[in-house]
């Protein structure tokens, strides 16, 4: 089996509120996340807005100090804020952010946003500091030509690639890509999914894929984890997690997928309707956080908060119905 | 015969732009029966949203419309006067657009707003305030929003985005409405709130009788909510079937190629996605708009705009693929 990677163990990250009607209280984001990601492997984490799962990747990537738990990556201690992390893990861990049109810099050429990472991380080509670039560009089927162009004069699809291709600038080993495609068309996604493949085949690249679309994750991850408040309820291989999704909360997700065919209308669970909102993460309601929507709740899962429990092969589920 | 709400015949929408008129629909032809539900389904920036807008002209000022007719109830809305199309978006046709939050009015509360649609509405009774208000209650309950009463004291800040949206579905259905236009109303939503949201403006819309245009740039919402679906590509509708045959068999290389696209839930692999990219309005192609990146484009396809064919009931594509003289 594949070395694991990257290990999250009991990953917390509060936001105090400083100001306002609710000041003094604290935005719970993530509250205690376990998970660990394999050499060559995707994660996908996936769950509503506002269940903390972007959170989680900036805490990965050291975009925010954690307020508790460890991150380990290659068994190296990254707890620590991005500031502070050793020059060579940054280089191992490229980050893929969602809107391209916000993180490339306007005034940058595609040059200039290329030779950054390869110039901070000293890795430039001495001999030949443009070939380098256009492999890269080729990495990510944009044409040569795009050198000396601006972002701006790209499609949105194209940029996503651009973004992807500064990531890989300095040949990392785990990229953590937060809704790359999600604010693009489908025959767009579609081809940005096929390339993050081809990549991950030929250079054995771990993913950590932040998403809200379960039908895109059944055909890219080896595992799936559903977070709900900044607590991941259930994680399992693909396979399984669509054959047999335990958590009332999987459930719900999975029956509420807009689908094309009838055969994916036979794999939507029948028994759960969505209904009901998901809380404000200020005002966690006590014992399990999905008891205001749970079909299946009972008294207990008003007192106490359920423990991760191991119900088959690498398939984890947080809730008390299988206690 | 049914009773035809909509009937858009060869419209051609363009806007003036600096760099000249970018010429986005070309020749759209629409129609929606009375009761009827129907979808238009296509990718960013291919013309839907200007197509309904067209429908209650509220196009942006830099908009023309050198040629068509929109046909509403049987009357031309591009020859309406002022009083008629105040008639119109009055108690004829509504519409949801996609943010609620740009939709709402943020200084005003949800009863503010509601009631002054209401009293514009042209209804009987709607002079007296206890009247609205009852209206507006009764709106929000069908909706089934809880607690109405505090809602209408709320404003829109207040609530969270699936309500706001169930909030402007309350609004466009508070008062009779022949058509209900929903512009991507859950594009903004969570999956689970999207679920509630489509359920409810579709129980809505059953309920009282009216029709629905739903823009959508997902096949699976258009399926679970219409009855039929409008296909459409670079301003024009490239197909349109019941929803159940479009699904079954669909013919244009364009709609076959973006259901392709969409990953399954049953799983079965990425597809390899769309060549090249949409084409530019400013100067489209000649023929047809698709067949640059049509993988079963002909030598015509590049010459001539392919017109709607009928292939089965209900069922036309405008592809030469399908044109009983073949692609000479």
């Amino acid at each position: 089996m594949a070395r694991t990677i990257l290990e999250v163990k009991g990953l917390k990250k509060y936001f105090p509120i400083a100001a306002g009607e609710q000041k003094g209280k604290v935005v719970r984001a993530v509250d205690g996340v376990d998970f660990f990601i394999r050499e060559g492997e995707t994660l996908g984490l996936v769950g509503e807005s506002g269940s903390g799962k972007s959170t989680t990747a900036y805490c990965v990537i050291g975009m925010y100090s954690i307020t508790d738990g460890e991150i380990s990556f290659k068994g190296q201690d990254i707890s620590m804020h991005s500031s502070k992390r050793p020059l060579s893990i940054k280089k191992d861990i490229g980050m893929v952010f969602q809107d391209p049109g916000t993180t490339l810099n306007p005034q940058r050429s595609v040059k200039q946003i290329l030779s950054l990472p390869l110039s901070v991380h000293k890795i430039v080509d001495k001999r030949d500091p443009e070939e380098q670039l256009l492999k890269l560009l080729e990495e990510v089927e944009l044409p040569a030509e795009y050198l000396y162009s601006y972002p701006a004069s790209l499609g949105g699809g194209e940029r996503q690639m651009l973004a992807i291709a500064r990531a890989l600038a300095t040949d990392p080993s785990l990229m953590v890509l937060d809704e790359p495609t999600s604010a693009l068309d489908v025959s767009v996604q579609a081809k940005i999914i096929n390339m993050l493949l081809r990549l991950q085949k030929e250079r054995n690249l771990a993913y950590l894929f932040i998403t809200h679309d379960l039908s895109l994750m059944r055909n890219l991850a080896t595992r799936i984890a559903i977070m709900y408040l900044g607590k991941i309820a259930e994680i399992a291989p693909t396979e399984t997690f669509f054959s047999a999704p335990r958590h009332p909360y999987t459930q719900m997700l999975l029956s509420s997928i807009p689908v094309m065919t009838e055969d994916e209308d036979a794999l939507k669970p029948k028994r759960v309707v969505s209904r009901g909102e998901i809380p404000s993460p200020v005002d966690v309601p006590p014992g399990c956080s999905f008891n205001t929507r749970c079909p299946f709740v009972t008294d207990g899962c008003f007192e106490e908060d359920p423990a991760m429990r191991e119900v088959g092969t690498d398939h984890w589920v947080r809730c008390h119905l299988f206690a | 015969m049914t009773q035809t709400i909509v009937d858009i015949r060869d419209l051609y929408v363009q806007y003036r732009t600096f760099d000249g008129q970018a010429k986005v629909l070309n020749g759209v032809n629409l129609t929606v029966k009375k009761g009827e539900k129907v979808s238009i389904v296509g990718e960013t920036a291919c013309g839907k949203t200007t197509t309904v807008k067209s429908i209650l002209r509220i196009l942006a000022p830099q908009a023309s419309i050198p040629r068509g007719e929109i046909l509403f109830n049987g009357s031309d809305v591009l020859k309406m006067g002022y009083s008629e199309l105040n008639k119109l978006r009055s108690s004829g046709a509504s519409m949801i657009f996609q943010d609620p939050t740009m939709s709402l009015n943020p200084v005003f509360t949800i009863g503010e707003q509601m009631e002054a649609v209401i009293r514009y509405s042209g209804q009987s009774g709607v002079e007296q305030k206890s009247v609205r208000h009852e209206l507006a209650v009764k709106a929000l309950e069908e909706t089934a929003m809880p607690d109405p009463e505090r809602i209408l004291q709320s404003y829109p800040f207040q609530l969270s985005g699936g309500m706001r949206q169930r909030v402007c579905i309350a609004l466009s259905l508070a008062t009779p409405r022949d058509l209900v236009i929903a512009d991507e109303p859950t594009t903004n939503l969570d999956v689970t709130i999207q679920d509630q949201v489509l359920k409810i403006l579709k129980q809505r819309v059953e309920a009282k009788g009216c029709s629905l245009i739903l823009i959508t740039h997902s096949f699976g919402v258009a399926r679970e909510t219409t009855d039929r679906i409008y296909v459409m590509y670079a301003g024009n509708m490239v197909e349109t079937a019941p929803t159940q045959e479009l699904f079954r068999e669909p013919l244009h290389p364009y709609s076959r190629a973006l259901m392709s696209c969409i990953p399954r839930l049953s799983g079965g692999g990425m597809a390899e996605g769309i060549p090249g990219r949409l084409s530019n309005y400013h100067n489209p192609p000649k023929g047809c708009r698709f067949a640059p990146r049509c993988p079963e484009a002909m030598p015509r396809c590049h010459e001539e705009k392919p017109e709607s064919i009928d292939v089965g009931r209900e069922h036309q594509v405008a592809c030469f693929l399908y044109d009983k003289d073949g692609g000479k």
